[in-house]
């Protein structure tokens, strides 16, 4: 089985400001995230030859994203994987590429929630069955409440106290409040105390509204080419190491075998990122990641699911200060979901920008020190039947 | 012998106090309590809960279900279908809905003697249930009562004989609700009570005493129904029957009237306490009277219920007249920032009712493992299309994680959200009802009860929630 490692390289990337964009369309968007990352690859749309464009909410077919650039009857395609739908398209341009149909395609993700007079987002179903049909019955849970039963089990697994694992959680959100303070694209531009986000009002419980994401609008775009052409246009090409997606089977809501205290696609697309990354210490080869910090909770399994505390112990880590900006393993260095934003389709492209600056050290006040791998890891759906995309991408090119 | 072969009856947990009506509309307060039933109930829910256990205490397989109500969901739909599927009965039972009148629920035991004395039916669940809404500030609000009963009519093993049945029609228009209306009406109380209750109950049940030769003297328990607790008692007065020690207490103070249950939940409490050989006389009004005589045989001491009306008051929790009236539905709601939900397919309904309604889930024969919802492939062995039909309604389970949703749509927030663990395999996700968000723990013992999820487009939904095990 072939690997995609250095096969791609990205060249350019564009981001736009996340937030709540009251006078931005989902057409200023796809432009201005678009038209960042052919300046900063320097090349013109006319050089693109394929594109993919990942969103939930915010369009229907490949015409969303043709119509507002005027793209000149090229290949595109829609791509929709829930909240890892900005990966999912980075993944479709990076395998066309792979796969030698094209050497410039073009990956962007948009989501504009805030046009819609929602708070937060859309209920989802339990079982995540999405035809058209509904029989009505099917529970309908809020976002934070699928993971607050992540959060409750895994308190009583390994014997924390609800004040206990709270201020664990407080600390992720204080950390990527921090990180998101320094960057000024950040949804949020404040910093949080432990006690605001212990004090903060209840949704789901144990989760607060500070232990959960912001809900935003954003989009963020990537060029990408084959690795052998990639200096010829730039040179600090970012390569593609590995780019990894596990589809649950949607066991966990009704078996018995799940814990309820991992994420089990988050264990599976790793093991499968870092053997195609060729990474077998994770914790120590990794300079930085980008994960999905939808709420508090997830970010801490993720530092279990994906192999960098010991299962149980992601608190010896927090309390260690281990994924701050200037720990052991920067984690969330842009200010993550919870303070960059929550775009969805934009959210996997929008970690793989923060990650493509850092690997360039071009993260001014947030750069990583010596950065050589970065990850970003995206879960759509749930904990328990979900999309998990992880992308490790380096900053050298393994000579062949 | 044809009688009375198992009975169950269902009482809602929830209580408004007769206090706190008066509270809040500052009229008079005529003492005790009243039961409510959650939003998420109503006629049919309840009368699937008695059923289940009449069904459970049952000896004989029912071959029909007659359902009586007032307050039956639709206008133009049976009820009894939804009830029979719900509580898994044979495609080939009969189902019936007797409605508009209080009176159904004895039509409907009238009904199902000559169905089983005529040989077309052996054992017919007669289940009646009703929910009616007296308007704020009238005195139906503290007087109605919600529940259900179950009573099968049986010629095998019957616990009570059904002896004698007498019945007379009147047309008067004392109560009654028209199209459109959620409050009952009434005529003029000293008229309607007067013209109405007590001739027709005096005319039915001296009829019925001459018919069959007995006299007051002869009852050990007279059943009657009552509007309310002074014509009842006026009523019993006058045939000459001694208060203290032959007339069943109306149940007013603890449970209300109940409509079309009111009667049969007088019936079972009766039987609870009957005894070999006892007689007894039950009466029901509504646009006319049945009566009918009850006689307890030997297999009353061997019938044991789930639990007796005295234990089922035991459970009861309070709630203020603002939770009522936001239960009814009685107060518009702000209506929360989110999308809509869409109008259920009745296709899809229809394509998964075993699992919705009844439900099932499937085992795999493989492996072993019990799995909900129905899946084609085996969640843990994958093995495709090799299973057996499983039924959850009737399991136990556990609370494995457990939260509470302040965010998603529900008429009362936060919404009590739990994973329940099945004994023998299984795992479920659901709405956790009567369960205070408080009450909610992790091992917390759980069990399955059908409830209403929602009406939209005209459509009343049905589903299983789990509810603690008290």
């Amino acid at each position: 089985m072939g690997i995609i490692k250095d096969k791609v390289a990205i060249i350019g990337m564009g981001c736009t400001k996340f937030g709540e964009l009251w006078d931005k369309s989902v057409d200023d968007l796809i432009t201005e995230a678009t038209f960042e990352a052919c300046e900063d690859a320097g090349v013109e749309l006319k050089d693109i030859e394929a594109a993919w464009l990942g969103t939930v909410f915010s369009g229907h077919t490949a015409l969303s994203l043709s119509t507002p650039l005027k793209l000149q009857y090229i290949p595109v395609t829609r791509v929709e994987n829930m909240c890892a739908t900005g990966t999912e398209a980075l993944r479709g341009a990076t395998y066309a590429v792979a796969a030698g149909v094209c050497d410039i395609a073009l990956a962007v993700g948009v989501e504009k929630l805030k046009d819609t007079g929602w708070t937060g987002v859309q209920p989802s179903n339990v079982v995540g069955r999405t035809t058209m049909g509904t029989t009505g019955t099917e529970l309908e849970l809020s976002p934070p409440a699928l993971f607050a039963q992540l959060a409750v089990r895994y308190f009583h697994q390994y014997n924390l106290s609800t004040e206990q694992g709270k201020m664990l959680l407080a600390e992720i959100a204080v950390k990527n409040h921090h990180n998101g303070s320094l960057n000024p694209k950040a949804h949020y531009q404040n910093e949080l105390t432990i006690e605001q986000v212990m004090r903060a009002p209840i949704i789901a419980p144990p989760l607060g509204v500070l232990d959960c994401c912001g809900v935003s609008d954003g989009a963020a775009a990537a060029i990408v080419t084959r690795a052998d052409m990639a200096t010829k246009f730039r040179d600090d090409p970012i390569y593609i190491k590995s780019l990894a997606i596990s589809v649950g089977p949607s066991r966990d809501p009704i078996s018995q075998d799940y814990d309820f205290s991992h994420v089990e696609e988050n264990v599976r697309a790793s093991k499968m990122a870092y053997a195609e990354a060729g990474i077998t210490n994770p914790r120590a080869e990794l300079s930085m990641a980008e994960v999905h910090d939808c709420f508090t909770i997830h970010e801490m399994s993720i530092y279990e699911d994906l192999g960098w505390s010991k299962k149980g112990r992601a608190r010896d880590d927090i309390e260690a200060g281990t994924f701050k900006l200037k720990g052991e393993l920067p984690v969330n260095t842009d200010g993550g979901l919870k303070c960059f934003g929550h775009p969805l389709g934009a959210s996997g492209l929008r970690m793989q920008y923060e990650v493509y600056k850092q690997l360039q050290e071009n993260a001014g006040p947030r750069q990583v020190r010596n950065p050589r791998l970065g990850l970003t890891h995206n879960l759509g759906g749930t904990v328990w039947g979900g999309i998990a995309c992880i992308s490790i991408t380096g900053n050298e090119r393994e000579k062949r | 012998m044809v009688g009375i072969t198992s009975f169950e009856a269902y009482i809602p947990a929830y209580r408004l106090s007769r206090d706190e009506i008066s509270r809040a509309w500052g009229t008079k307060n005529l003492g005790g309590e009243r039961t409510v039933v959650k939003y998420d109930e109503d006629s049919v829910t309840m009368a699937v809960a008695a059923t289940l256990g009449c069904i459970k205490s049952s000896r004989h397989r029912a071959d029909g279900l007659f359902f009586c109500s007032t307050t039956s969901p639709y206008r133009e739909k049976q009820a009894a279908t939804i009830i029979a599927a719900a509580v898994d009965l044979p495609r080939q039972t009969r189902t019936a809905d007797f409605t508009d009148s209080l009176r159904a629920a004895t039509i409907a035991v009238n009904s199902a003697v000559d169905a089983v004395k005529s040989g077309s039916a052996e054992n017919i669940i007669v289940a009646a249930s009703d929910c009616r809404m007296g308007a704020g500030k009238s005195h139906f609000e503290p007087l109605f009562g919600e529940g259900a009963v179950a009573l099968a009519i049986g010629n095998a093993d019957v616990i009570a004989s059904i002896d004698g049945y007498h019945s007379v029609f009147s047309e008067l228009l004392d109560m009654w609700r028209a199209d459109g209306d959620s409050f009952t009406r009434s005529w003029e109380e000293r008229f309607i009570i007067n013209e109405g209750y007590m001739h027709t109950m005096q005319r039915v049940i001296s009829e019925i005493m001459e018919k069959h030769g007995v006299s007051p003297k002869d009852f050990s328990k007279a059943v009657f129904y009552g509007p309310d607790k002074r014509s009842h008692t006026n009523l019993a007065r006058r045939l000459g029957f001694n208060l203290e020690t032959q007339v069943q207490d109306p149940l007013f103070d603890t449970i209300g009237n109940t409509g079309t249950a009111a009667l049969p939940m007088m019936v079972v409490a009766a039987l609870d306490e009957a005894k070999p050989g006892d007689l007894i006389l039950v009466a029901n009004y509504g646009d006319g009277g049945d009566a009918f005589i009850l006689k307890a045989t030997e297999d009353i001491g061997k019938f044991r219920g789930d639990q007796k009306i005295k234990e089922r008051l035991e459970k009861r929790i309070h709630i203020n007249y603002e939770k009522y009236l936001n239960w009814r539905g009685l107060v518009p709601l702000q209506e929360l920032s989110r999308p809509e939900s869409p109008t259920p397919s009745i296709t899809c309904l229809w394509r998964e009712s075993k699992s919705i309604l009844a439900f099932y889930g499937k085992r795999c024969k493989r492996c072993g493992t019990a799995q909900y919802p129905p899946q084609r492939v085996c969640v843990k062995c994958q093995t495709k299309d090799d299973f057996e039909d499983y039924k959850f309604s009737d399991k136990k389970g556990n609370i494995f994680t457990y939260t509470l949703d302040y965010l998603t749509p529900s008429r009362e927030s936060p919404a009590v959200i739990g994973t329940v663990d099945f004994e023998g395999g299984g795992r479920v996700m659901c709405e956790v009802t009567e369960c205070e968000p408080s009450e909610i723990k992790i091992g917390m013992p759980v069990e399955m009860c059908f409830r209403k999820v929602g009406r939209k487009g005209g459509i009343h939904n049905y589903f299983w929630k789990a509810r603690p095990i008290s």
